[in-house]
C-alpha cells in the first residue's frame, strides 16, 4: 500500500497544528459558530445527538495492521472502546470530546491517517472495490488512481468550499462492486478498441434525497489526463452548481436542470483549455503504481489441499467457506470476508478487542493489510487457502465470521435516531429485530444473495434507494415509521427502488419483511433465481398485496 | 482603514462608488454593470481603475478587459461560497491577469492560505485586528500536492 514519504508527512503533521490552533481559537470565542462548523466538518467532527462524531478517513478502503492498532487504540483512550465502519469505507467514533479532536488527529497522523475532508462541502474519500487487485474479473489495479485522485483532493485550494458535498468512485472490474453510477463522479478503467487502457467517466449519480443514475460525460479519456478531466468537472461544478438551495446543489442535479450534452459542452471546453498544464507524467503514475504490487505469493499455495478435508468434515466451516470466502486471481488464494453483522451487535461496529485481534490475524495471514467494505465489512484480501481453517476458527472466537455476506442478515444501516442528530427513525434496533426474526439461518441460506439497505432519514446514509430491499425511517407527528423499496441496485444493472406503498410503523416493519420473502420463496421459478430477479420479473405488486392484505 | 498586500499590512488607498455616484480622482473600484455600461467613458477617465466581481459574475465576460484595471475585488457574499476562488485561478492562470486580487466581503481568515495558492494577493477583512493572525495563517503548510503531483 502507499508509504507517506516526509511530504506527506508534513502534510498531515501540519493539518493537525492548523486544526489544533482552530480548536483554541474556537474555545476561546474568536471563531462563530457558523464558521468552526465548517473547519471542523472539514476534518470530519460533527455535533451529534449526545456528543461529537469524529469520522476518520480509510482512503479507498485500505488499512494497515499498524493502523487498525492506533484505531483500537484511539476507541480506548478516547471513546468508549468501540467504533463503526461506514459505508464510506471510513470509520467513526461516536464519543470523542471536542477539546481531545486535535490529539486524536495527531495520534492518527502518527500512523499516516487523518480526517481531512470527511465531511463538508468538498471532495470526500474516494472509494472504490473492496477487491481492488485481487479480484479475477479486474482490468487492472484501481488503487493507484485513487490514491493519485486522494493526493489531487486533499486540500486542493480552489475546490474546497463547492456547492455541496463531492465524491468520486473507480471501478475496475466486470462487476461494480463501488457503486460508481451513484457517485458524483465514477471513473471506470476500461479497454478501448485499440486495446488501449483508459478512463469512461460518468458524472452526476448521487443517492440521498433525491437518488439519480450518473451519465456518461466522457467515452474514452487518456490517463494522463485524468487530473485535467477531473479539474474540469470540478470547475464547472463550482461555479455553475446551485447555491440556493442544500437539496438542490449537487452536480446531479445541475446536469439533471442543465442537460448532460450542455455539461458536457462546458466541460470538455474547460478541460482543452487547462489540459496541458495537468498532465500527470508517466514516472509520477509508475512511482504510485509501485506501491501497489502484488505481496510475495507462494507459487505452490494451491497444493496444500487440506482445507477440503475439512470442509468436509465441519458444516459450519463448509457454510462459512461458501458465503464469505470468495476467488482470488492468485492460485491457492482467498479473500476472506470479516462479517460485521454479528446478529447480537449493530451493524458495521467493532470493538477494540476484536480490532486487535483482526490486526494480529492480518499480519499472521494476509501480508498485514486490511480492507473495508462499502456494505460495512471488512476483506482480509491475501489469505492462503491452506490458512483459512486456522483463521476461520480464530474469527469464530471474536464473533467476526457469521456466515451471511450477501444475505438477508448483512444489512447496511445507518446510526440512526440513536446516535445521529440528522435521523427521524432508529435503524439499529429494527436490524436487530429483523435479524432475530430471520435467526434461522437456514432461512437466510434458502433467500440467498438478498441486500437489505436501511436509513434513519431521507439523508439516505445507508443507501436504502438501491436496496434490494430499502427501509427509510420517516417521522410522522413524533413516531417512527417506515417506506418500504423494492428492485433497487448499486451495481451494473443500477437501479432505484420502487415504493411499495406507503410506510408502516415501527411494530409492522419486521412482519413486512417477513412477507416480502414469503412471497418471493413462493414465487421464484426455482432455487437460482435470486430475489432482486424475482422482483424484476414479476413487479412489486404481487408484494404488495400481500404486505397491505389485512389494511 | 487597513489590508494585507503581499503580505504586508498597509493602508487601503481604493474605495469603491457605487453606481449611481460620480467617480472621484484616485484609485476608485466600480461594479461589472457600470464597467459594461459606461466601458467608452471609462476608459477616458484619468485615474486607477479597480472592477469589483460578485461571486455569480463570470470572468469570461471582462477577459479582454483586463489590461484597464490594476485591480480585480473578488466580493465573497458569504464565506461558502467558494465561487471567487475559481474565479481568482481563472484571472491568474487563463488570463493571465497580474494585478492586484483582492478578496472582499465575507470570509474567514482561515481561507486566506487556500486563497494565497489561487492568487488572490490583497486582503480586505471586516475585522481589522486579524490582519495579523491572517498572514501567519498564509504559511499553514509548507507542501502542496497540487503542484508536486504536476511536477
Amino acid at each position: 500500500m502507499y508509504q507517506y514519504n516526509d511530504i506527506d508527512q508534513t502534510l498531515v503533521d501540519e493539518r493537525v497544528a492548523q486544526y489544533r490552533g482552530q480548536t483554541e481559537r474556537y474555545l476561546k470565542g474568536e471563531i462563530g459558530e457558523d464558521e468552526f462548523r465548517a473547519l471542523r466538518l472539514m476534518n470530519g467532527l460533527y455535533i451529534q445527538t449526545h456528543a461529537p462524531m469524529l469520522r476518520v478517513a480509510i482512503p479507498y478502503g485500505l488499512l494497515a495492521s499498524k493502523q487498525v492498532r492506533k484505531l483500537a487504540e484511539i476507541a480506548r483512550k478516547y471513546d468508549k472502546g468501540y467504533c463503526h465502519f461506514s459505508t464510506r469505507q471510513n470509520v467513526q467514533y461516536n464519543w470523542p470530546k471536542l477539546e481531545q479532536v486535535p490529539d486524536i488527529l495527531a495520534e492518527l497522523a502518527s500512523v499516516q491517517m487523518h480526517a481531512i475532508q470527511t465531511s463538508g462541502n468538498c471532495m470526500r474519500n474516494t472509494t472504490t472495490d473492496h477487491l481492488a487487485g485481487v479480484s479475477p474479473d479486474e482490468l487492472e489495479d484501481p488503487r493507484p488512481w485513487c490514491e493519485i485522485i486522494r493526493q489531487w483532493t486533499t486540500l486542493h485550494p480552489e475546490f474546497a468550499y463547492l456547492p455541496r458535498k463531492f465524491k468520486i468512485a473507480v471501478s475496475s472490474s466486470a462487476t461494480d462492486r463501488a457503486a460508481t453510477q451513484f457517485h458524483d463522479v465514477g471513473v471506470h478503467i476500461v479497454k478501448n478498441a485499440q486495446g488501449e487502457t483508459g478512463f469512461r467517466i460518468l458524472v452526476g449519480g448521487g443517492l440521498g434525497r433525491t437518488p439519480i443514475i450518473g451519465t456518461e460525460i466522457k467515452d474514452f479519456l487518456e490517463p494522463k489526463y485524468l487530473l485535467a478531466y477531473l479539474d474540469a468537472i470540478l470547475r464547472i461544478y463550482n461555479l455553475y452548481g446551485r447555491r440556493d438551495n442544500k437539496y438542490k446543489a449537487r452536480i446531479k442535479i445541475l446536469v439533471r436542470e442543465e442537460g448532460i450534452n450542455k455539461i458536457r459542452e462546458h466541460v470538455e471546453q474547460e478541460w482543452l483549455k487547462n489540459r496541458d498544464k495537468l498532465i500527470l507524467k508517466q514516472e509520477k503514475i509508475d512511482h504510485i503504481k509501485s506501491f501497489f504490487q502484488p505481496p510475495a505469493y507462494e507459487a505452490d499455495a494451491d497444493q496444500d489441499q487440506s482445507f477440503s478435508v475439512h470442509q468436509q468434515q465441519n458444516p459450519a466451516f463448509a457454510r462459512w467457506l461458501e458465503n464469505n470466502v470468495c476467488a482470488h486471481k492468485q492460485p491457492g488464494y482467498r479473500n476472506v470476508m470479516l462479517s460485521l453483522k454479528a446478529p447480537d451487535s449493530p451493524p458495521g461496529d467493532m470493538t477494540a478487542e476484536q480490532l486487535d485481534v483482526v490486526a494480529d490475524l492480518a499480519d499472521q495471514y494476509s501480508f498485514g493489510e486490511i480492507r473495508t467494505t462499502h456494505r460495512q465489512n471488512l476483506v482480509l484480501a491475501d489469505v492462503k487457502q491452506a490458512d483459512l481453517f486456522p483463521l476461520w476458527q480464530r474469527l469464530v472466537d471474536i464473533k467476526l465470521a457469521t456466515p451471511n455476506i450477501g444475505t438477508a442478515t448483512d444489512m447496511i444501516c445507518c446510526p440512526g435516531l440513536d446516535f445521529c442528530g440528522l435521523a427521524n427513525a432508529g435503524s439499529i434496533g429494527v436490524a436487530r429485530e429483523i435479524n432475530e426474526a430471520l435467526d434461522d439461518i437456514e432461512y437466510v441460506y434458502d433467500i440467498g444473495e438478498l441486500k437489505i439497505n436501511m436509513s434513519g432519514c431521507m439523508n439516505g446514509c445507508a443507501h436504502q434507494s438501491v436496496g434490494h430491499i430499502g427501509i427509510l425511517g420517516v417521522d410522522k407527528k413524533g413516531s417512527e415509521w417506515y417506506q418500504i423499496t423494492l428492485g433497487g441496485s448499486s451495481e451494473n444493472e443500477a437501479a432505484i427502488g420502487k415504493r411499495l406503498g406507503p410506510a408502516v410503523a415501527k411494530h409492522e416493519i419486521t412482519p413486512a419483511i417477513r412477507k416480502i420473502l414469503d412471497v418471493y420463496l413462493k414465487q421464484r421459478q426455482h432455487e437460482e433465481e435470486t430475489f432482486l430477479e424475482t422482483v424484476n420479473r414479476i413487479g412489486i405488486d404481487p408484494f404488495k398485496e400481500h404486505v397491505y392484505a389485512n389494511h | 482603514m487597513q489590508i494585507i498586500k503581499d503580505r504586508q499590512i498597509i493602508e487601503n488607498n481604493w474605495s469603491f462608488i457605487e453606481d449611481n455616484q460620480a467617480l472621484p480622482m484616485g484609485n476608485v473600484i466600480i461594479s461589472l454593470s457600470r464597467w459594461q455600461a459606461e466601458k467608452p467613458q471609462l476608459k477616458q477617465h484619468a485615474t486607477q481603475l479597480g472592477l469589483r466581481l460578485q461571486s455569480s459574475d463570470n470572468v469570461a465576460d471582462i477577459a479582454q478587459d483586463l489590461a484597464h484595471f490594476d485591480l480585480i475585488e473578488l466580493h465573497f457574499p458569504v464565506f461558502t461560497d467558494g465561487r471567487g476562488f475559481s474565479q481568482a485561478k481563472l484571472l491568474r492562470d487563463r488570463y493571465q491577469y497580474t494585478g492586484e486580487i483582492r478578496a472582499s466581503g465575507h470570509f474567514m481568515v482561515d481561507q486566506v492560505f487556500y486563497m494565497t495558492k489561487v492568487g488572490i494577493n490583497a486582503f480586505d477583512l471586516n475585522d481589522e485586528k486579524q490582519l495579523p493572525l491572517a498572514i501567519s495563517l498564509m504559511d499553514d503548510f509548507s507542501v502542496s500536492y497540487q503542484e508536486l503531483l504536476f511536477a
